[in-house]
C-alpha cells in the first residue's frame, strides 16, 4: 500500500528536532545532513513550529518542473529520485511551494522523503503519522 | 575519537583583529571529551592569570561533546569565561539550540578573543564566520527585537542558534545574562557582561552536517535504549507536564524554600505561584532544546487589557521556570502569578540574571526595612515585599541607574552590602547569589563548595532531602565526601554536555556504550579518573585566580532561619568545608 507521511497537529510540535535525526539516523549517519523532514519556528519559537513534509502530491509541482524526469511520480501521489537522471538544477526546490524539496549538498541532488514513516514513530508528541496515500489526497 | 568526526575543531574569532581561523586539537577532546573537560583547559590556555574580566584578554569559551547531535539529551553548551561578578572562574550552561548549531557547524568549541572597537555580530554559518556591523543594534531597549531582527537577517531557520545580550550585558552589568532562543539563558555569573565588553551584540550559531559513527547498527540499538529509557522515565514526565517548578511546593511543604531573603524558608503564597497553578490558568506553550523529546520548557500565555483603551489585549509568552519562581516569587514575597510574570519578563527585556537580579532585590528590600538604605538613595523607590511593580521598576534601575544605590546593586548583594551594610544577609556563595533552596548543611555546602557555587554542581539540596526522609543527619565528612562524588561525576556529565536532568539515564555503563558509537573507548573507571581530573582542573583554576577554601564567606541568614534539618550549625559547616577541600586537593584517583 502507498503510503505519506501527515502533519496531524502540527501544534503539539515542540521542536525536538527528533524527527529529523531519526531521518538521518535511519540512513546510518548522526548529524542532520539530507534530513528529509524540517522543523522551524513559525518566526520566533514562541508562536510554534512549522513542520516541513513532503505531502505525497497528486500532481507534484516538483515533477512537473523536472526537465530529465528524475522524480518519477507515485501512484497514490509523491515522487520517487532516479538520481542517474538527475542534473542537478534545483527547479525541483523553487518550485515546491512547501519547501518539502530537500537539498542533498553532497550528492547535489534532491532529498526527496522515502514516505518510510521512521520519523513518526520517533515523534514522543503525536505530531507525525504515516498514512494511506489514497485517503491523504483527500484529506487536508 | 573517529577520524573524521569534526569535534577536534576549535574555532577560534577574534575580535580585535576580525579574523577566524580553526585549530585542530584532537588530544583536547580525547583527553576531556569535550564540554567542561575541554572548556576549562582552553580557558587555562586562553586566560593570562588576574585578566580583566572585562577586559579584552579575557577570552569566551563555548564547548560541546561527542554526543552532541548524536544521542538525545545531550544538547547544553559549556560556557567558560572569568567571571565578572566573582572576579574567579565563570561556568554557565544553557540548553536551547546553540550545542547542537555549534556541533553540526563542524566544531567541538569556539574561542572568542579580543574586543571589537565597534558593536558587532558574529554570524558563523558552517565554515563561514561573517563579522556584522551591529552599531544600530547598539542601545535597542529590548533584547528580543534585537533577537527579531537577526532572525531575519540570518539563514539558516531551524538549523541555527542566536545568542545575544541585552541592555544589560551592553553596560556590562556583573550578572547580565546571555539569552538563546529566547527563553534559554547562560544566566549566571555575568557572561552578557562579557559579551558587553568586548562590543559583542551576539552570536549566530547553524550548521547541518553529518557526524560519522563507530557501527550504524550498534549506535541505532544504543539511541532506542537511551531514548526509551528517557521517555519512560517518571523524571522526565515530570519535567514535560509540569516543568522545573513542579519543586516549589514539595520545597515549600518541607519547609526549604527561600522567602523574603530567607527570613524565613516556607511561603504562604507558594500555591499561587507553583507550577501546577501557573500551568492551570497560564500555559501557552511548551517547547523542547535540540534534540531533547522532553519539553519541559514551559511558557505562560499572559493577557493583559491595555490600560487605555477598551478591548485591546496583549499576549506576551513569558518562559517560567522554578528558579526564578523562587528569586522572584517567594524570596520577594511576590505571591500574585501576573506580577511575578511581568517581573520575569522585565527582567528578559533587559537581559540579566534572574536569580542574581531577585536575590540582590530580596537583599535591598531588607536593607530598607532596616533603615541601611533609604528611599532618598533609591531614587524615591520604596521597595516592600510582594510589590512586583516597584520591583519592576527597579530592573529598570539596575540598567539605567538614578542613584548610586542602584549602582552599586548592580553589582551583586556581596558588592552592595559592602558599601551599605547588611551582610548578615546578602545571600551569595563565593561572590555569587543563591539558588532556591534552603534543605540544610547539604545544599548551603553545595554553594560554597561547588567550583561555581551553583545548586546543579553537587545537589546538595538532594542529599538534604534523603537525609530529612531518613531522618538522619550525615557526619560532616560524609556530606563532604558525598557532595564531592557527585561533583566529579557532574564533571563528566558537563563534558558530555549532557542535561542534568537526564543523569539518572546516562549512568556510566550507559555513558561507555554511548561513547562507544562516537569512537571513544572508555571504562566506568576512566569516566571517574576523568570527572575527578576535570574538577581538579578548576580548583586549579581557581586557585589561580586567588580562590582559597579558606577565604569562604558563610552569611549569617542561613544559620539564623532553621532548616528542614533543624538550625544549621557554624562548626558542621566548618567541618564539612575542611573535608572537603582536603579531599578535593589530595591526588588519586
Amino acid at each position: 500500500m502507498r503510503t505519506r507521511l501527515a502533519v496531524v497537529d502540527g501544534d503539539r510540535c515542540v521542536g525536538c528536532e527528533v524527527c529529523m535525526f531519526a531521518c538521518v539516523r535511519r540512513a546510518g549517519e548522526g548529524g542532520l545532513a539530507n534530513a528529509r523532514i524540517h522543523v522551524r519556528s513559525d518566526g520566533g519559537i514562541e508562536r510554534g513550529f512549522v513542520v516541513v513534509v513532503c505531502r505525497a502530491c497528486p500532481e507534484p509541482q516538483c515533477s512537473k518542473v523536472c526537465p530529465t524526469n528524475a522524480l518519477e511520480r507515485r501512484d497514490g501521489g509523491g515522487v520517487r529520485l532516479v538520481a542517474e537522471r538527475c542534473l542537478g538544477c534545483r527547479n525541483c526546490v523553487a518550485a515546491c511551494p512547501f519547501g518539502a524539496a530537500f537539498w542533498d549538498d553532497e550528492a547535489q541532488k534532491p532529498a526527496i522523503c522515502l514516505y518510510c514513516g521512521y520519523c513518526a514513530q520517533w515523534c514522543p508528541h503525536g505530531v507525525l503519522a504515516l498514512e494511506k496515500a489514497k485517503e491523504a489526497a483527500h484529506a487536508s | 575519537m573517529l577520524p573524521d568526526d569534526p569535534l577536534s575543531r576549535v574555532l577560534v574569532v577574534d575580535l580585535s583583529r576580525r579574523e577566524a581561523r580553526v585549530e585542530r586539537r584532537p588530544e583536547l577532546f580525547e583527553r576531556s571529551l569535550g564540554g567542561a573537560g575541554a572548556a576549562i583547559r582552553l580557558l587555562d590556555e586562553e586566560c593570562p592569570r588576574g585578566a580583566d574580566p572585562l577586559g579584552p584578554a579575557n577570552p569566551i569559551v563555548l564547548a560541546v561533546g561527542p554526543l552532541t547531535g548524536l544521542f538525545p539529551l545531550a544538547s547544553k553548551t559549556v560556557a567558560m569565561f572569568r567571571s565578572p561578578l566573582t572576579g574567579n572562574l565563570g561556568e554557565s550552561h544553557a540548553g536551547g539550540r546553540s550545542a547542537v548549531a555549534l556541533r553540526l557547524a563542524g566544531y567541538g568549541a569556539l574561542v572568542v578573543r579580543g574586543a571589537s572597537e565597534s558593536p558587532v555580530y558574529v554570524a558563523v554559518h558552517g565554515d563561514r564566520v561573517c563579522f556584522r556591523d551591529a552599531s544600530s543594534l547598539w542601545g535597542v531597549r529590548s533584547s528580543a527585537t534585537v533577537a527579531r531582527v537577526i532572525r531575519q537577517r540570518e539563514p539558516e531557520a531551524g538549523f541555527r542558534s542566536i545568542l545575544r545580550i541585552g541592555r544589560a550585558g551592553e553596560e556590562r552589568l556583573p550578572y547580565a545574562c546571555v539569552t538563546t532562543e529566547t527563553y534559554r539563558h547562560f544566566g549566571r555569573m555575568g557572561l552578557g557582561a562579557v559579551f558587553g565588553a568586548k562590543r559583542l551584540k551576539a552570536l549566530v550559531i547553524s550548521g547541518h552536517r553529518s557526524l560519522p559513527v563507530a557501527d550504524a547498527k550498534a549506535y541505532r540499538q544504543t539511541y532506542r535504549e537511551i531514548h526509551d529509557a528517557a521517555v519512560a522515565s517518571p523524571l522526565m514526565r515530570k519535567y514535560h507536564d509540569v516543568g522545573t517548578p513542579e519543586n516549589l511546593v514539595p520545597l515549600n511543604l518541607l519547609k526549604g524554600l527561600p522567602t523574603r531573603n530567607l527570613q524565613q524558608a516556607w511561603f504562604e503564597g507558594a500555591e499561587r505561584i507553583s507550577g501546577e497553578h501557573l500551568a492551570e490558568g497560564y500555559l501557552g506553550r511548551r517547547l523542547a532544546c535540540a534534540h531533547c523529546p522532553v519539553g519541559c520548557i514551559h511558557l505562560a500565555a499572559l493577557r493583559e487589557p491595555s490600560a487605555h483603551e477598551p478591548y485591546f489585549y496583549k499576549t506576551s509568552m513569558i518562559g517560567y521556570d522554578y528558579e526564578p519562581i523562587y528569586a522572584l516569587g517567594s524570596m520577594l514575597g511576590g505571591g500574585e502569578p501576573e506580577g511575578l510574570l511581568r517581573l520575569i519578563d522585565a527582567i528578559e527585556v533587559v537581559g540579566l540574571d534572574a536569580m542574581s537580579t531577585g536575590v540582590a532585590l530580596a537583599w535591598a528590600t531588607e536593607a530598607m526595612e532596616r533603615g541601611l538604605v533609604r528611599p532618598g538613595d533609591a531614587g524615591g523607590l520604596t521597595l516592600r515585599w510582594g510589590d512586583t511593580a516597584a520591583y519592576t521598576q527597579a530592573v529598570q534601575w539596575l540598567v539605567e541607574p538614578p542613584t548610586d544605590f542602584f549602582r552599586a546593586l548592580a553589582r551583586g548583594v556581596e558588592h552592595a552590602s559592602a558599601v551599605y551594610g547588611g551582610a548578615d544577609f546578602a545571600l551569595a556563595f563565593g561572590g555569587l547569589e543563591m539558588p532556591g533552596y534552603h534543605t540544610g548543611p547539604g545544599a548551603h555546602l553545595g554553594f560554597l563548595t561547588g567550583a561555581r557555587h551553583s545548586h546543579l554542581d553537587s545537589a546538595g539540596y538532594s542529599l538534604d532531602q534523603k537525609a530529612v526522609k531518613a531522618g538522619d543527619l550525615p557526619s560532616p565528612q560524609q556530606v563532604a565526601a558525598s557532595l564531592l562524588k557527585e561533583e566529579r561525576w557532574r564533571q563528566v556529565l558537563s563534558s558530555l554536555v549532557v542535561c542534568f536532568f537526564a543523569r539518572g539515564i546516562y549512568t556510566a555503563p550507559v555513558v561507555t556504550k554511548a561513547l562507544a558509537s562516537a569512537g571513544f573507548t572508555l571504562g566506568e573507571g576512566d569516566l571517574a579518573r576523568l570527572g575527578a581530573d576535570v574538577l581538579r582542573a578548576k580548583h586549579a583554576f581557581k586557585r589561580r585566580e586567588g580562590f582559597s577554601w579558606t577565604g569562604l564567606r558563610i552569611p549569617r541568614r542561613i544559620l539564623e532561619t532553621p532548616s528542614p534539618l533543624g538550625p544549621l550549625s557554624p562548626q558542621f559547616l566548618q567541618e564539612a568545608l575542611a573535608a572537603f577541600a582536603a579531599a578535593a586537593e589530595a591526588p588519586g584517583p
